[in-house]
Parts: structure tokens; C-alpha cells; sequence
């Protein structure tokens, strides 16, 4: 029920609706996936790469702190642990597999926080393979640690200028190089969104951390189900591989948390659930950000990672269908989140992280529940926002 | 027989133009579509602009966001269109992404465009098979052509499918890229283009992307009915002062030489 029909669609969301120039790409990619992905010399790779290169998996942390302050049970997924920092590299991982598998030699990719594009550029490096990661501008500007690490790692950084110079024009980017390239060039897309089999594709790469989470979860309290997975939504995969295994579970509430800037009345947002409607992104029928004329809005957040206009086929479908709860989370109280959990357990959490953390305050759970919520990544990447914000160079 | 359909049984080496709507000022859309008539232009493609036009290069992208901030839209199109015939007397396409008119609604879209005497669509980011499940009846009772692209990537099953389904032309994009003029025409592309032809379709095609001036446009009449240009025509239209005169004058340059 929560995977797509054979063209990509949740319910009403989904789909491939891309131009005549990248169906001969697609078209391989759909035919192929899922025979290679669960082919036995596919997943012994991967989990191989998984454990001994990535280092997983993940602790999940009992934060004591916080589950006192809460009056609940708190337990953290440390995706901030993976190499690299973040879930992303499950993904990339995956993906980079399948693109050797299919023969091809050059990879390209879009980032936001830059997150995505280190785990592209880091797979790269490890296989031998060229490498070109768009970014926005502004998103260069404000993550410029990973655009150094990028560079570093061997990758070509190309800013995206168009519109906000966000995440959303680094895509557009990403998706004309593909146009231009079709026969050489595999786009390791970074989230659950574009075209199907992408959002199917990397929910499935990144499901390891809810699989994980079932496991380490009767390990330590005899249970393997949760009563709450918190995860951030940008385009959404971490909460997909939050959410995956859980979903036929309708005892685990699963609660996303988008981005919503400045507020969800302000226009300065990222809240594609909260403000959008239905419509066309990147290939995929979903929620997204849109005026009267069907123009896409610019999105804002303070989180390069979720200022996203759209959001993930399966998301919208989970919210249609009450599966799944999205709460806005602003700026404010993702800062407010980053620095309680810094101060309470000692880890710096990303940006986009913390819109997860920040959700804990707005639900109310019993002393009894266990409340799973999935750090995806760490914060180092956000000491600049966090220097300004908690003043911290002052004396 | 509709208006494409007589225009592609009577004449060869057609000149197609591809223009932004509502640039380089909100009102230009007629003054551009009369001076192309005038000029002797065989069809033209009027672009709708959106904000995430993903199948442009930065010419095209950069007229869209133009014409955007110029206040231009669907609704402001179909009444700047709404009295162009008879006047206007040849084909009429408009080309653009799929969310705008979704959000229009298509229904509501296809029987304006019918009202107005648009002849076809060109959406890229609809595929064959969502407008086959979803839309075909609705295009086929407003009688609007809905206008296929085929590109070197496509397999020879796959351009035979579009063939089939279309009812008016192809649209050949010249080579595996966004729009945008480029200077000379590869071997590769002269493959392509002679493989299509030797495919003795049932419908015509018109080669598009990367067309720019009368040697590209006399070279791909060879193998084809006809050329579109976009880029470089909307790069004119950025810098010219004199919009009519310098419309005439590219024109003329295009279909005689200099
Ligand atoms: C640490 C971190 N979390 C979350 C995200 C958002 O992406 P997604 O919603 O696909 O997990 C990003 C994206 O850059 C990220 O870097």
C-alpha cells in the first residue's frame, strides 16, 4: 500500500513527468533498479560499504536529559555519526552502485546544505568516478564548509543563479546537465523527490536507518515498535527511511517536521504542506509551493537542506492519508531545539535536524511512550548560523 | 483538415519562430506575432513562461523571468491572443510547462485556446503516456494538436509511437540539450536527422534547439520540413531597439542569407 504502482504513484502523487529527452534515462533506470538493488552481490556491497565504510549502524542513543524534561522516553537516531555526517551517504552508497553497475562514468548531483553533495563527492572519490555537484549560490554561501569538502574531495562545484539560488535551481541545474549528457551521466538524486523510480529508489536506500531502529529498539527496551518517529522533512528522506518500516504499523505515530521559516503566514516559508497544493516539481505530482498562476514560490528557510518548495510523492501521500503527521517547525524554534539538545546531551545537531528536535515540544506524550527521533545529521556545517544566532564569539 | 495540417501539405522549408510571450515588455506578445506574419514567418511558437523552465538554457530561462516579472500569465496571454484572428492567418503553437496550465486547469485551458485559435500544444513535461491515460480526449474535442518532441536519444519504437499519436508534426530537438543557439551542426546530428527521415514517418517533423541562422535552417530543410528557432531570435528581441525593423531584417537574413 505504501509503495508506488509500476509508473510511480502514491495514490495521486508521483509519476514521471519529464521531457521526451531524459524517458530513454528514466526508462533504463526503472527497468533495472529493483532487479539490481535486490540482487545478492548489490546488497552484500552495500551492506558491506554500510558497515565498514559508513560505520553503521547508527547508535540509537537513550538521551536520559531529555527524556526527563519531556517525561518520556527519548532515544535519538544518530545519523550525525554516519561518515560524512548525515543519512545522505546511505543513499549515495546505494545509488552509486547502481550507476557502476549501469556503466556509467560520471555523476552528478544537487545539493542544498551541501550534505548531499559530500556524500556524492566522498562516493566519487572512493569509486573513481568524475564527479559535478550543483549548488545554489546562496546555499554556497551559507554551507561554505561543505563546498570546501566538495572541492577537497575531488568534485566540480557549479553554482546554480537562477531564482533564489537554492536548492530548488540547483535541481533545475542538475536536471538540464542530464538533459545534455544522456548517455554518460548518472544524476544521483539526493532526496525522495524527481521523477519515479527516484523517490521509490532512495526511500528504499535510505530505509536501513527504520530497520535499524526496529532492531536496536527490541534489543534494548524488548519492543521493536515505537509509539513516535520524529524525523525532518527537506524533500524528505530521512524521514522516509525513518517512516519505512514502520508504516504498516499504525500503532508508531510517525510526525514529519517541515520547515517553515519565518512562519507559514509570513511568505518567508518552506512548509510545502502546510502552504502548498498540489502540482508539478521536478518531474513528480506532489505538494509543492505555488501562486494563482502556477508559478512556483520561492521557499525560505534558515536550513539550506529543507528550503525546498516541494516535497516527496510519498509524503504527500501519507498526509492524504493520515499515515503521517507534518508540522511546521520556524526558524526560532529550530535554534531554540539545536541549542536544548546541545546543552542537554552534548551533540550539535544539524539545522535541519533540529526541526525534528523542535517537535517534541509541540506533541504530548505519555511517561510510558518510546519516542524515536532521527538526528540526521550534525551541526558543523551550521556553526556559522549558530555563531550569529547564540552570539558565540562574543566574550 | 486544421490550419498545421494545410500548412505542412502545401509547403516545404518552413520558417518557424520561437518567442517568449510578454517579453521584452508585457505588451509585445501581438507586436512580435504581427511582425513574424508580416515578415513571412510559417508558424509560430509562442513560450509561456514559468519559473522552473527545465528544459531551457539561460536565453530562454532569462526572457521567462522577464516576462514574469512583467506580469505575464496564462489568463493575461489568452487575452492579449483573444483577437489575433483572422488577422493572424497562420498557425499558432504555444509551448510551456505542464504545472501553469494544471493549475489553469486543462480543460478550461484547451477549450480557451480553441476559443482564441490557438492550433497546438507542445508541453515537454507531459509524456506520451500521461496524455494518452489522461488528456487526449480533451484535446481531441477542443481540436487542439498536441505536439510531440522525439531527440537522438529516442528509440526508433519509440519515435514510431509519437508518430502515431500525433496529428500534426514532430518536434525534432537537434541534439541531447536545453535550448540554446550553437554555432554548426555535427556529424552526429546530420546522422540523426537522415536516420529519422530514412524512417519515412507519417508525419512530418520540424527540427528545433540550436537553430539559429540561414545556413542551420537551410541545412536542416534537407532533412526535414522545416526549422524552429528560439534562442536566438528571443536574444534579439532582448537587445533590439527598433523591434519591428529588426524582426523584418532577422527574418529576411534567415530564409535568404545576407
Ligand atoms: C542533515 C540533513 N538533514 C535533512 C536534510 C533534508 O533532506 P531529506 O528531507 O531528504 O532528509 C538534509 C538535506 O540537505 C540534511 O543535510
Amino acid at each position: 500500500m505504501f509503495h508506488p504502482n509500476e509508473k510511480g504513484f502514491y495514490g495521486a502523487y508521483g509519476g514521471a513527468y519529464i521531457p521526451e529527452m531524459l524517458i530513454p534515462n528514466i526508462e533504463e533506470l526503472r527497468g533495472k533498479y529493483l532487479r539490481i538493488l535486490e540482487s545478492d552481490s548489490f546488497q552484500k556491497t552495500y551492506h558491506h560499504l554500510l558497515s565498514d565504510y559508513a560505520g553503521r549502524p547508527s547508535p540509537l542513543f537513550k538521551a536520559e536529559r531529555m527524556s526527563q524534561h519531556y517525561q518520556t522516553n527519548i532515544w535519538l537516531k544518530r545519523e550525525d555519526l554516519n561518515h560524512t555526517g548525515s543519512h545522505k551517504l546511505n543513499n549515495t552508497i546505494g545509488q552509486i552502485l547502481l550507476a557502476k553497475e549501469m556503466g556509467r562514468r560520471r555523476i552528478i548531483a544537487e545539493t542544498g546544505a551541501g550534505q548531499h553533495g559530500v556524500a556524492t563527492a566522498t562516493v566519487c572519490a572512493l569509486m573513481g568516478l568524475e564527479c559535478v555537484v550543483y549548488m545554489g549560490q546562496t546555499d554556497m554561501e551559507r554551507q561554505a564548509p561543505n563546498v570546501a569538502r566538495m572541492r577537497m574531495l575531488g568534485a566540480e562545484v557549479r553554482p546554480a543563479l537562477s531564482g533564489n539560488r537554492t536548492l530548488k535551481d540547483a535541481t533545475n541545474e542538475a536536471l538540464r546537465d542530464w538533459i545534455a549528457h544522456p548517455t554518460d551521466t548518472f544524476y544521483l538524486i539526493g532526496s525522495v523527490v524527481g521523477p519515479h523510480p527516484y523517490p521509490d529508489m532512495v526511500a528504499r536506500l535510505q530505509a536501513v536507518i527504520s530497520s535499524e531502529i526496529k532492531q536496536q529498539l527490541k534489543e534494548k527496551t524488548g519492543t521493536e515498535l515505537p509509539d513516535y518517529v520524529l524525523a525532518c522533512v527537506g524533500g524528505g528522506s530521512n524521514a522516509a527511511g525513518s517512516f519505512y518500516h514502520f508504516l504498516e504499523h499504525p500503532s508508531v505515530q510517525l510526525i514529519g517536521t517541515e520547515a517553515a521559516g519565518m512562519g507559514v503566514e509570513s511568505g518567508e516559508t518552506a512548509a510545502s504542506m502546510a502552504c502548498g497544493e498540489k502540482g508539478i516539481i521536478h518531474g513528480s505530482m506532489t505538494y509543492l509551493m505555488q501562486d494563482g498562476d502556477g508559478q512556483i514560490t520561492e521557499p525560505y528557510s534558515i536550513s539550506a537542506g529543507l528550503d525546498y518548495p516541494g516535497i516527496g510523492p510519498l509524503h504527500a501521500f501519507l498526509k492524504d492519508s493520515h499515515r503521517a503527521t507534518y508540522l511546521p517547525v520556524t526558524d526560532a524554534e529550530a535554534l531554540d531545539a539545536a541549542l536544548e539538545l546541545t546543552r542537554l546531551e552534548g551533540i550539535i545537531p544539524a539545522l535541519e535536524s533540529a526541526h525534528a528536535l523542535a517537535a517534541l515540544g509541540k506533541l504530548r506524550f505519555k511517561p510510558t511512550d518510546q519516542v524515536v527521533v532521527t538526528v540526521s545529521g550534525r551541526g558543523d556545517k551550521d556553526m556559522k548560523t549558530y555563531m550569529e544566532h547564540f552570539k558565540l564569539t562574543e566574550k | 483538415m486544421t490550419r498545421l495540417q494545410k500548412l505542412f501539405s502545401s509547403k516545404k522549408d518552413l520558417l518557424s519562430i520561437y518567442y517568449t510571450a510578454g517579453y521584452p515588455q508585457l505588451n509585445a506578445t501581438r507586436v512580435v506575432l504581427d511582425a513574424l506574419q508580416e515578415s513571412g514567418v510559417d508558424f509560430v511558437e509562442i513560450g509561456m513562461p514559468f519559473s522552473d523552465p527545465l528544459a531551457d538554457g539561460p536565453v530562454i530561462q532569462q526572457s521567462g523571468t522577464q516576462a514574469l516579472q512583467n506580469g505575464m500569465g496564462l489568463e493575461v496571454l489568452l487575452q492579449q491572443l483573444a483577437d489575433m484572428r483572422p488577422g493572424i492567418t497562420m498557425p499558432v503553437v504555444l509551448m510551456g510547462y505542464l504545472n501553469p496550465v494544471l493549475k489553469f486547469g486543462m480543460e478550461r485551458f484547451l477549450e480557451r485556446c480553441a476559443q482564441v485559435g490557438v492550433d497546438g500544444l507542445i508541453l515537454p513535461d507531459l509524456p506520451l503516456e500521461n496524455y494518452l491515460e489522461e488528456y487526449r480526449p480533451l484535446f481531441e474535442r477542443y481540436g487542439i494538436s498536441n505536439i510531440f518532441l522525439i531527440t537522438p536519444q529516442t528509440p526508433e519504437e519509440r519515435v514510431r509511437k509519437l508518430d502515431a499519436h500525433s496529428n500534426s508534426f514532430l518536434y525534432m530537438v537537434s541534439s541531447a540539450a536545453v535550448t540554446g543557439a550553437k554555432k554548426g551542426l555535427s556529424d552526429f546530428q546530420l546522422d540523426y536527422f537522415r536516420r529519422i527521415k530514412a524512417m519515412q514517418l507519417q508525419h512530418p517533423a520540424v527540427v528545433g534547439f540550436g537553430i539559429s541562422d540561414n545556413e542551420s535552417y537551410k541545412t536542416v530543410c534537407q532533412y526535414a520540413q522545416g526549422a524552429i528557432i528560439g534562442s536566438a531570435f528571443v536574444k534579439l528581441l532582448g537587445q533590439a531597439k527598433d523591434l519591428k525593423g529588426e524582426i523584418h531584417r532577422f527574418i529576411s537574413e534567415v530564409k535568404n542569407g545576407k
